[in-house]
């Protein structure tokens, strides 16, 4: 009987709540990385200039959209993509958006052979002011794209001020979008 | 008959979509790209790295450290170039900084709180627990 106090004496009673304590923690961090999105990377292009670019025409009549365009007006450059199928869920907000007027729309047809994004425009309708092809990828890396669609939205000076990953739904147009253009507007030149 | 087939062929052709055709480097080049890009996540597959994914945008990479290299760029320019935009995240061997300290030293950390208990309180209690039993027998 005596030496039972003993061995309670050798494990101070915190002990017992140890493995509880070091279960928790460790379920801490798989609850708050398994239920992160892998495929949204932390942009590291926020508040860069956006880079220089030369993309080609998406029809021989109509002119490429060049880094002179994103100057002198908050814009929204937009990479999508004929063969992308979340842009053509995306499409009919991005009309809405042309037709709001509030903001400058671009398109990057990513990744797309001569002729497939002027025609998935004159399917599904065009809502950008203007567009340019980027068949190998060049600004797309340069910009950090991971996928289709992803927009960003680039201040009166031609700098990237925000990224989105994924569709714009009409949601994120309201809530976060449409207020940062707000914003970007209303700063002084 | 044989127009038919020629245009039902070229009609289906990976040329049709092909975007660049491929360029040819030398074999140095070549092999200084490799190990640039067995070090590069594809984005696309994340577990992946550019030199083992078939994603297009994968490839497009490849084409990029291939072009970099050959104009003379180092190793070490061509993976800043990519980690300037993307992130860490590209690098499939993550850098020891601050923010990683827990994932190089985690594993660590956990033997040695792992060890500490086990030596000051684990076995000075089994050895008095056999001792008990001994005294029983």
């Amino acid at each position: 009987m005596s030496d039972v106090p003993q061995s309670r004496a050798a494990l101070p009673a915190w002990a017992a709540v140890m493995p509880v304590a070091i279960l928790l923690i460790i379920g801490g961090f798989f609850a708050w990385g398994l239920t992160r999105n892998p495929a949204e990377l932390p942009s590291t292009m926020i508040d860069r200039e956006m880079p220089d670019f030369a993309l080609t025409r998406l029809t021989p009549e109509r002119e490429a959209l060049t880094k002179q365009d994103l100057i002198g007006r908050v814009s929204l450059v937009n990479v999508f993509g004929s063969w992308c199928s979340s842009c053509i869920l995306e499409h009919p907000q991005l009309e809405a958006i042309a037709e709001s007027k509030q903001v400058a729309l671009y398109g990057v047809d990513w990744r797309d052979p001569p002729g497939a994004g002027a025609a998935w425009l004159a399917r599904y309708g065009d809502p950008y002011t203007k567009t340019g092809v980027d068949s190998d990828s060049r600004l797309a890396i340069d910009l950090g794209v991971t996928g289709a669609p992803e927009t960003f939205l680039v201040d009166r000076e031609g700098r990237i001020r925000h990224k989105q990953v994924g569709p714009i739904t009409p949601d994120l147009w309201a809530d976060t979008i449409l207020p940062l253009i707000r914003k970007l507007d209303a700063e002084p030149t | 008959m044989k127009r038919l087939i020629v245009a039902l062929a070229l009609a289906t052709s990976p040329a049709a979509v092909a975007h660049t055709p491929p360029v040819t480097f030398t074999p140095e080049v070549e092999s200084r790209a490799r190990e640039v890009g067995k070090s590069l996540r594809c984005v696309v597959c994340q577990n992946q790295s550019i030199e083992e994914s078939n994603a297009p945008l994968a490839s497009d990479m490849r084409r990029l450290v291939r072009e970099r290299i050959a104009a003379g760029e180092s190793k070490d320019a061509v993976m800043a170039y990519m980690t300037d935009r993307y992130g860490n995240f590209v690098r499939l061997q993550p850098p020891l900084q601050m923010d990683t300290l827990l994932l190089w030293f985690g594993p660590l950390l956990l033997l040695v709180v792992g060890a500490v208990g086990w030596f000051a309180y684990l076995r000075p209690w089994k050895t008095r627990s056999r001792a008990r039993s001994a005294q029983r027998c």
